[in-house]
């Protein structure tokens, strides 16, 4: 280890800076505003510049997995050892997760400028920011997990950041267990992984759990099913991904999580955390792609396959919700379940760097949409129901040009970011072996988003302002600032909320050139190879691409048909799919209704075993006690009975004063106590007779 | 430290010498108050220098004193400890100061009131060190008599019913625990721990006591059985595990806080000891035969309690049925190990490490467990007594610091990682899971239940709206903040560096995993 480069080995100040800052602010006093913001602010932005240096170190040996292994306890004759690690992976993330967050954190001094728990806030989010950047750089399964639980419980805070609303204190508890049902299997296939390859460690010179040789006795084991174990322990780690990342069935937490303050959703909700799901499946791909035999590459295994339809069947899903939604973040909150299912859907069908790259492109243009839409309820005063809006693009120029960035990348318009993305994952599931269905989910899912994302825009951008002033919502921002200088019409936001917006458009734009066809950049560098310029691969792609493209421009199309062509004027007029088709337009907006199902089942379920387990408490195990105890009186009479009738004289007497004991206890016939003290006495009783009968026999 | 000094019968006797000057105390409250606290003090302080003696890497037991008591029933007066003892006395004394700060508002007949907390620490101390089972059972009894007056002096409107509940209840496990105990005395003429743990290894314990007792209509085998159940069942109400566990809500919830702290951070401690002192090296054999059952007994006990807590709308009865619930693990770990029993080689990594969990949980709960108590005893002087999941709401408003406090306490008893109850949690379930496959993958579900009623309480209670009457409520003041803090920062400080307490532990756990031979 000696030969560690510094920025390997000091790679732990990247999550421990953000760490210790969130430490700090939650010492200091509640009005020194400006050195949280400060100290958050600045721990991010070395962080940034730290992981630039280990990128840069990834980039000089794309091929190597360093690692710096430390020892954290003993069990027993064993030592538990933690890690953090340093590969093409890791260090895309930690870039990203950094930059987004540094552009996330600036933008929130000004977002929550009026709040009263700002200190509070940026202490949650530093310690989210340590969290996952924990999770990006940890060599260990297990420390993984830890952070990632970390991760989950600042979601927590900060979905419930508000808590003095009900519906936020009631999403952020959602958020917390339905994550934790997923992370029940991530639990169990650790505890698995770690018994059957004894470490946790995903490489350890040769003796890691990613490495090959526990790779090979992972697929030679065969457990239940006839599965390898490497199958089971994936499908275990993935009901964890699920969970995080939001995917069916495990979906329903995500649009509630749009409680939290809107830099929130985009930080933690869009770009980081909820993709850490994929990130963990891009982790442990060694474990999930592996075969017993040798295979052709990309030869999907029974794990991938499953993550392939999890996250093919989770991007239509979320694309037709999204669809039928009025919220201006909810739209935005199913797009965000839909992208996973992409990535998850890219992970399966084309290994790590597809998903990756849908990843890292998404987390800038969703950031992007997020701080957009942030902008925009800023600028209503807290309005989010697009009906309300109209017309914004006027007031609003800046956030509107942003904005629209954004939704070209998500819809995959060409040569932006998302188009690239996007592009390598349907032409990863068109080539798919297994099936060609995925492909066509994610196409008719691509054709969805743009439709949805012209249909936010006419909402929100075009058309008449129908914001009335007697409307102004009464939410969070508009107690701060209630007097005479209210601002009745919408504004612009400040600089310090414009400036990141400008950035992060600037990547939605044109990160997507780092793996185009072409020139797979990225592709080749997270795969630990170099990229050659290839117009072949391009033309090869052509076709593909040109059949996406023609969805996009159909989807915006149809989009612009139904909600430009005629004006939207009266934002309590119906929406136009909703005018035609009334049911279906029902069963979308409400998410095609498993939450009251899973209301009506699981939640029912839960809580009728709850009073269940109360009532045998309280009945059936008291009940039998009771009984116990009467029955043990019964034969303590009947034995005071037979012995008062002389058998034993030294035994009568004893037996004397069990059974006036007994009657004393019969005269409190109120509790239970004569219960217990009888029992006592027929204890006492067998005592006796048991160490007669024994001396006897021995004698 | 000089070996040859009596350390354990002195620190034994502190709390004793502690209990008789508060006392002394008469009518001054606080001098009773601060008198009990310096000797709780010393008495921890005594124990970290124990700690700090302590050879870690070796399993044997140390600080032995061994002297001839009655010679005709061949019993001694031998006291020693090894890494578990040592914990649990690092625990008690760390509970017995927690419980103290906890009872601080208790304002009727105080000196006895601290007197009895000191006494019962030092049949905790008693209980913990001793090896022989007539010195041993004594300071267990013991241990009733001040628990039960602190029950019945000072608990709730039902605390008459509750504290004889609670001694009965206790009484009848330990009367079959007698029993058992007298036969095989009968059987061996052996009282003393280790003497029986040797003969059970060898594999002449059952048969010897068997022979001697001349036992008709019995097999060995049923015959081992029997005298298992009788030792288990004083264990099992103790800790305790279902269906041997309704006195524990009806005693948590009418004790006073500061009792509660106690009862569960510290005492339900014994049970598990037992198990572990006794139970898995003197009845290995038929803990092993009956370890599916057990094992089932446990899961149920630790989804089952789960639900019950989550049914519960009194604080003190959610954390009563939690308590269940978290030793409920120890329990499932202990007869995972049980049942894997000590001659299979591969199983020994994952024996290591359920015990080292075991260990570390039962630390782990109490800290936290008191902690909980101690913040719910500051809700009732705050609120009249009041301490129902719906009397309040958005305290966190006006108490952040309390909020937040106890919301650090509350994660922990979750089992957050970072704070000091996921490494155990992790550790149970990393060495029980490849031994019992089914049992703990049902009993994982009670990490999701665990988290669903904490997360309740946090939400009926600190968020929400405020509520008009709490409006004044007052957050933690500074003399509260300091008296919490040390506890607190031990949360953390075990989740992160779990090593202070297993490193210490790790040749106990060495020899307790090569003590199963069976």
């Amino acid at each position: 280890m000696t030969n560690t480069p510094w920025i390997v080995r000091y790679l732990w100040l990247i999550p421990a800076l953000p760490l210790l800052a969130g430490g700090l602010i939650a010492l200091a006093k509640q009005r020194h505003r400006s050195f949280a913001a400060a100290a958050a602010i600045g721990s991010m932005v070395v962080a940034f510049l730290l992981s630039i240096a280990a990128f840069l170190e990834a980039l000089g040996h794309p091929d190597v997995k360093q690692f710096f292994n430390v020892p954290w306890f003993q069990v027993g004759s064993d030592v538990l050892k933690l890690g953090w690690m340093l590969d093409p992976l890791t260090a895309v993330m930690l870039v990203m997760v950094t930059l987004v967050g540094t552009l996330i954190f600036i933008y929130s001094t000004g977002y929550m400028h009026e709040d009263e728990n700002f200190a509070r806030f940026f202490c949650f989010l530093a310690l989210f920011a340590g969290a996952m950047l924990g999770v990006v750089l940890s060599n260990s399964l297990l420390l993984l997990f830890m952070c990632w639980e970390i991760m989950g419980l600042t979601s927590y805070l900060l979905i419930g950041f508000w808590f003095f609303k009900p519906s936020a204190a009631a999403a952020a508890k959602k958020a917390f267990l339905v994550t934790r049902i997923g992370d029940l299997g991530f639990f169990l296939g650790m505890s698995w992984l770690y018994a059957h390859t004894g470490t946790l460690l995903f490489y350890d010179g040769g003796a890691g759990c990613l490495e090959h040789s526990a790779i090979a006795s992972l697929v030679a084991h065969t457990t239940a099913f006839g599965w390898p174990l490497a199958t089971m322990i994936t499908l275990l780690l993935f009901c964890g991904a699920v969970g995080k990342s939001g995917q069916l069935p495990l979906h329903v937490w995500l649009p509630d999580a749009m409680e939290g303050p809107t830099p929130v959703s985009a930080l933690i909700h869009a770009a980081t955390m909820v993709a850490a799901g994929v990130f963990l499946m891009a982790r442990i791909y060694p474990i999930a792609s592996a075969h017993a035999l040798p295979m052709p590459e990309l030869t999907p295994t029974l794990a991938l396959e499953v993550v392939t339809w999890a996250g093919a069947l989770t991007a239509v899903f979320g694309s037709l919700c999204a669809v039928a939604q009025f919220d201006v973040k909810r739209i935005l909150a199913y797009s965000t379940v839909a992208q996973l299912g992409y990535m998850m859907m890219g992970i399966g069908v084309g290994g790590v760097s597809v998903g990756m790259f849908h990843l890292i492109t998404h987390a800038f243009f969703k950031a992007l949409l997020f701080l957009g839409a942030g902008s925009v309820i800023h600028g209503c005063d807290g309005e989010q129901d697009i009906r309300k809006m109209g017309g914004l693009r006027g007031y609003m120029k800046i956030t509107f040009y942003a904005y629209a960035a954004g939704t070209l990348a998500l819809c995959g318009f060409p040569l932006f970011s998302g188009f690239w993305s996007k592009d390598e994952i349907l032409g990863a599931a068109f080539v798919w072996s297994i099936s060609r269905i995925p492909f066509y989910l994610g196409a008719f899912g691509a054709l969805l988003t743009a439709f949805y994302m012209t249909r936010q825009i006419a909402y929100v951008f075009a058309g008449p302002l129908r914001l009335s002033q007697s409307e102004m919502a009464v939410a969070i921002h508009a107690t701060h600032h209630d007097g005479a200088d209210h601002k009745r019409h919408p504004h612009e936001s400040p600089l310090v909320m414009i400036v990141p917006l400008i950035l992060l458009a600037f990547f939605a734009v044109f990160l997507g050139f780092a793996g185009t066809a072409a020139w797979p950049w990225f592709q080749s560098f997270l795969d630990g190879g170099s990229a050659t310029l290839s117009f072949a691969a391009f033309t090869h792609a052509l076709p593909l691409m040109l059949v996406s493209i023609a969805l996009v421009f159909l989807g915006i199309g149809i989009g612009w048909a139904i909600y430009h062509r005629r004006r939207i004027t009266v934002a309590a007029e119906a929406d136009r799919l909703q005018q035609a088709q009334p049911q279906l337009f029902a069963l979308l907006q409400n998410a095609f209704y498993i939450e009251p199902f899973y209301r009506a089942t699981l939640v029912k379920l839960s809580d009728f075993l709850a009073v269940l387990a109360d009532l045998f408490d309280r009945f059936l195990w008291g009940g039998l006690v009771k009984v116990v105890s009467m029955i043990t009186v019964g034969i303590a009479h009947l034995d005071s009975f037979i012995d008062s009738n002389g058998i034993n004289a030294g035994f009568d007497e004893g037996c004397e004063v069990v059974s006036s004991g007994g009657k004393l206890g019969s005269m409190l016939e109120a509790g239970r106590v004569q219960g217990y003290l009888r029992a006592i006495g027929a204890a006492l009783i067998v005592l006796g007779a048991f160490l007669l009968w024994t001396i006897g026999r021995r004698a | 430290m000089n070996t040859s000094f009596p350390w354990l019968s002195f620190f034994t006797a502190i709390p004793v010498i502690g209990a008789i000057i508060t006392l002394l105390a008469g009518r001054r409250r606080n001098s009773a108050r601060w008198i009990a606290v310096v000797f709780g003090a010393i008495s921890l302080v005594g124990v970290l220098c124990l700690w700090h003696g302590f050879d870690a890497s070796s399993g044997a037991l140390q600080f032995e004193e061994r002297h001839v008591w009655v010679p005709v029933l061949n019993i001694e007066y031998r006291l020693a400890i090894d890494g578990l003892g040592l914990l649990m006395l690092l625990l008690s004394a760390i509970v017995t100061l927690l419980g103290m700060g906890a009872s601080w508002k208790i304002s009727d007949r105080v000196p006895l009131y601290y007197a009895l907390v000191l006494l019962l620490e030092a049949c905790l101390f008693g209980a913990f060190t001793a090896l022989n089972f007539v010195h041993w059972f004594t300071f267990w009894e013991l241990s009733l008599v001040p628990a039960f007056f602190l029950i019945k002096l000072w608990g709730g409107t039902r605390r008459s019913t509750a504290a004889t509940q609670f001694l009965v209840y206790t009484m009848v496990g330990s009367v079959a625990m007698l029993l058992t105990f007298l036969a095989l005395y009968l059987g061996t003429g052996q009282f003393d721990f280790t003497a029986l743990a040797q003969l059970a290894q060898s594999g002449s314990l059952m048969p010897q006591t068997f022979a001697a007792l001349h036992i008709q209509h019995f097999t060995l085998h049923g015959f081992g059985m029997l005298l298992f159940a009788g030792a288990f069942l004083g264990f099992a109400v103790k800790v305790p595990i279902m269906p041997f566990h309704t006195w524990l809500p009806e005693a948590y919830s009418e004790a006073p806080s500061g009792t509660t702290a106690l009862l569960t951070g510290a005492m339900s401690k014994m049970g598990l000891y037992g198990f572990l002192r006794v139970l898995l090296p003197i009845f290995g054999v038929q803990m092993q035969s009956a370890h599916t059952l057990l094992l089932w007994m446990a899961a149920i006990t630790i989804v089952s309690s789960g639900f019950a807590a989550l049914a519960q709308k009194d604080l003190k009865r959610i954390f009563a049925y939690s308590s269940i619930n978290h030793l409920a693990y120890c329990l499932l770990a202990i007869f995972a190990v049980a049942g894997a029993g000590g001659l299979n080689p591969a199983n020994v990594a994952q024996q290591q490490a359920a015990l080292s969990g075991v260990l570390f949980q039962m630390f782990n709960h109490g800290l936290t467990a008191a902690t909980i108590f101690w913040f719910i005893a500051l809700i009732e002087s705050r609120s009249d007594g009041l301490r129902g999941l719906r009397d309040f709401g958005g305290l966190r408003k006006v108490a952040p610091v309390f909020a937040g406090l106890m919301g650090i306490a509350l994660f922990s008893s979750l089992g957050l990682p970072g704070l000091n109850g996921f490494v155990g949690e992790f550790l149970i379930f990393r060495g029980s899971f490849p031994l019992a496959i089914a049992a703990t993958s049902v009993a994982v579900l009670g990490l999701l239940l665990t988290a669903m009623f904490i997360l309740n309480v946090i939400q009926h209670v600190f968020a929400g709206p405020l509520a008009p009457q709490w409006s004044s409520f007052p957050d933690l003041s500074r003399n509260e903040r300091m008296a919490l803090a040390p506890a607190i920062a031990l949360m953390f400080l075990l989740g992160l560096v779990p090593q202070l307490i297993l490193g210490p532990l790790h040749g106990t756990i060495i020899a307790m995993v090569q003590q199963l031979k069976f």
